[in-house]
């Protein structure tokens, strides 16, 4: 086997341009791949990081009747934070948000909102809660960059803020844009104003209670409560992952047209080879080697293709995949609209798995590409093949 | 001729599928060839030399008869048996020298060392012994496409020289070389008949060689017309 790898490392060199092609194309392959998946990876994190630091937390507490999807549901989804979680939240391993449909009016136009309340102290969600502050006069409230923009508010505007309390009589007061925070999630920041927790309990007449309960990201026990039902990480970020799954495969039919590139320019080289190399088929057989050793050597011949566009591929991909992973690929926030966690910047991340996985992908893929055109030579008459006959 | 038989064939025929049906290429071959001989089977174009000699070199098997090549029957031999008699026993010395042209002519030579998993100091060794021997020594590194024809036989005659083969099977080996070169090949061929007590096979109709046979068996389709004993 030894001697197989070294005779067909010294006839793929031999072959010179004809080999640099292919391994060409097919480093191309391997970077591309690597890179391509690199960059839905390292969306998948950012995004998940994203998405824990800011909303989901490790886990929530969902008040039984809670539904996202339902605004009317908001009435009556709420009630008192069960007193088995007072120790857990003054411990700050725990936070409790209560929402609320709301409306403001900034600039004289009409926007529904939901208006969250969310303890000034925590510290398990990445809102700057700290920053509500002000008088007793004016509700402090946070919104998000891109709410910001969208309603032309800026950091000091006081804004009209109209809410319903449980009783279902409607209020209104000036609240105080306090802070703006810089997210990429945007369900945390389209159409939402945080309040401190307390002010919008007493606003709609809930006190002590809360919509949805966020774990702090840690292992830690989870305590089944009545009337609230836990949704773990997973639950809550199935979304973003089922996106991305979505987006894998669609990476795949890039993966398939690339590698067939790469694998009809080794077939075609491999066919070309053992037509035009007949006589050298013959001559291995006249001194001894098997047909087996032949197929094998042909073999082997095709499949470093792919060990050769390993090399090479490391050899200008690992400086352009290190550069990329650390200057990002510009977003400009496209997915926000849809309302994807998506950094305006993507950080590709690439595992020794991706790498390993797609070594192992194109080097598996070149060897059987290359063998099916070898197995005619098992079939070639060695008298023939030494006089270069057509078969 | 030698008293150790080498080859022995008896009652050997060849057929060859064709459209129009089957082709005789050989027909009812008795042989028996020697240790040390200088034996070239000679005759026109599509007398059956090459078949013959393809036989004896187990690349192809009789249709009919009996052909024991160092006491192993070529029909019973399976493909990896037939290798291996190849790869220890046999040299072959082709027309157009089949060298391989990525080879430099160290590796060409040393080639059906490293099928036969010789050490590297003693590989090595043969292969520089074989070079010096045919005057090729200064010609190691080169490539084949870097030397001439009567250079890339000298290579082709060390390949099958270098692991000391019991028989060494030479079709038409000077059809592509001038007059000097042919005469320089066939003396060192010789020499090494001499030298080494190896046998020489030759498909040949060229003059040149058949001067230099010690016997020459006559094949004409198919058939031996005459085998006689030269004067060289």
């Amino acid at each position: 086997m030894k001697l197989l790898f070294k005779l067909a490392a010294k006839n793929l060199i031999g072959a010179g341009m004809r080999t640099w092609l292919n391994v060409i194309v097919l480093s191309i392959s391997f970077i591309v791949i690597i890179w391509h998946k690199g960059i839905l990876d390292g969306w998948n994190i950012q995004a998940r990081n994203d998405m824990i630091n800011w909303e989901t937390g490790g886990g929530q507490y969902w008040q039984k009747n809670y539904d996202p999807y339902d605004p009317f549901s908001l009435t009556e989804a709420h009630s008192n934070i069960p007193a088995s979680f007072d120790s857990i939240v003054s411990k700050g391993e725990m936070a409790a948000i209560l929402i609320s449909q709301g409306t403001i009016y900034p600039a004289g136009r009409i926007q529904s909102i939901l208006i969250k309340g969310i303890n000034s102290d925590q510290k398990i969600l990445k809102i700057p809660s700290s920053q509500f502050t002000g008088n007793n006069e004016e509700i402090p409230a946070l919104i998000g960059r891109q709410m910001a923009n969208d309603n032309g508010l800026k950091t000091g505007d006081l804004v009209t803020l109209r809410w319903r309390d449980v009783h279902g009589t409607f209020d209104a007061t000036d609240m105080k844009i306090t802070g703006i925070f810089e997210t990429n999630v945007p369900t945390v920041d389209l159409g939402q104003v945080w309040v401190p927790l307390d002010r919008l309990q007493k606003m709609i007449g809930a006190p002590g209670e809360a919509t949805i309960i966020v774990k702090k990201n840690i292992e830690t026990e989870v305590p089944s409560t009545e009337g609230w039902k836990f949704k773990t990480k997973e639950d809550l970020l199935k979304s973003i992952t089922d996106l991305i799954k979505i987006k894998s495969v669609g990476g795949i039919v890039l993966y398939i047209i690339l590698l067939s590139l790469a694998m009809l320019a080794i077939f075609d080289t491999q066919v070309l080879s053992i037509f035009r190399r007949q006589k050298e088929i013959g001559t291995y057989i006249a001194l001894g080697m098997t047909r087996g050793q032949v197929v094998g050597l042909f073999t082997i011949e095709g499949a470093l293709n792919s060990v050769l566009a390993g090399l090479l591929a490391a050899l200008y991909g690992i400086p352009f995949l290190a550069f990329q992973s650390k200057t990002g690929i510009s977003i400009a926030g496209a997915g926000k609209e849809y309302g994807l966690a998506l950094a305006d910047k993507i950080f590709p991340a690439y595992s020794f798995g991706l790498v390993a996985t797609t070594i192992i992908l194109i080097m598996i893929t070149t060897t059987i590409v290359s063998y099916l055109p070898s197995r005619r030579i098992a079939k070639m008459k060695p008298t023939e093949a030494l006089r270069g006959k057509l078969q | 001729m030698e008293n150790t038989t080498l080859i022995s064939i008896e009652g050997l025929r060849k057929d060859f599928p064709t459209s129009g049906g089957r082709f005789t290429a050989l027909n009812g071959i008795d042989l028996k060839i020697g240790k040390a001989e200088f034996t070239g089977i000679v005759g026109p174009s599509g007398s059956g030399k090459t078949t013959l000699l393809n036989i004896i070199g187990s690349l192809d098997s009789p249709s009919e008869g009996r052909v024991m090549v160092l006491g192993q029957s070529i029909s019973d031999l399976n493909v990896k048996q037939a290798a291996l008699l190849r790869r220890s026993k046999l040299g072959f010395i082709f027309q157009s020298y089949n060298l391989l042209p990525v080879y430099t002519v160290f590796e060409n030579v040393e080639f059906p060392l490293l099928l036969l998993k010789l050490d590297d100091s003693h590989r090595r060794k043969m292969v520089m012994d074989t070079l010096d021997w045919l005057g090729l020594t200064d010609k190691a590194k080169s490539k084949p496409a870097q030397l001439s024809g009567g250079e890339c036989q000298r290579v082709a005659v060390a390949r099958a020289m270098v692991k000391r083969p019991e028989i060494v099977l030479a079709d038409e080996p000077t059809a592509n070389l001038d007059a000097a070169n042919s005469h320089n090949i066939l003396k060192t061929m010789v020499r090494l008949n001499n030298e080494f007590q190896t046998t020489f096979i030759f498909a040949t109709h060229d003059d040149k060689v058949i001067s230099y046979l010690k016997r020459k068996i006559s094949l004409i389709d198919g058939k031996v017309l005459k085998d006689e004993i030269t004067n060289n």
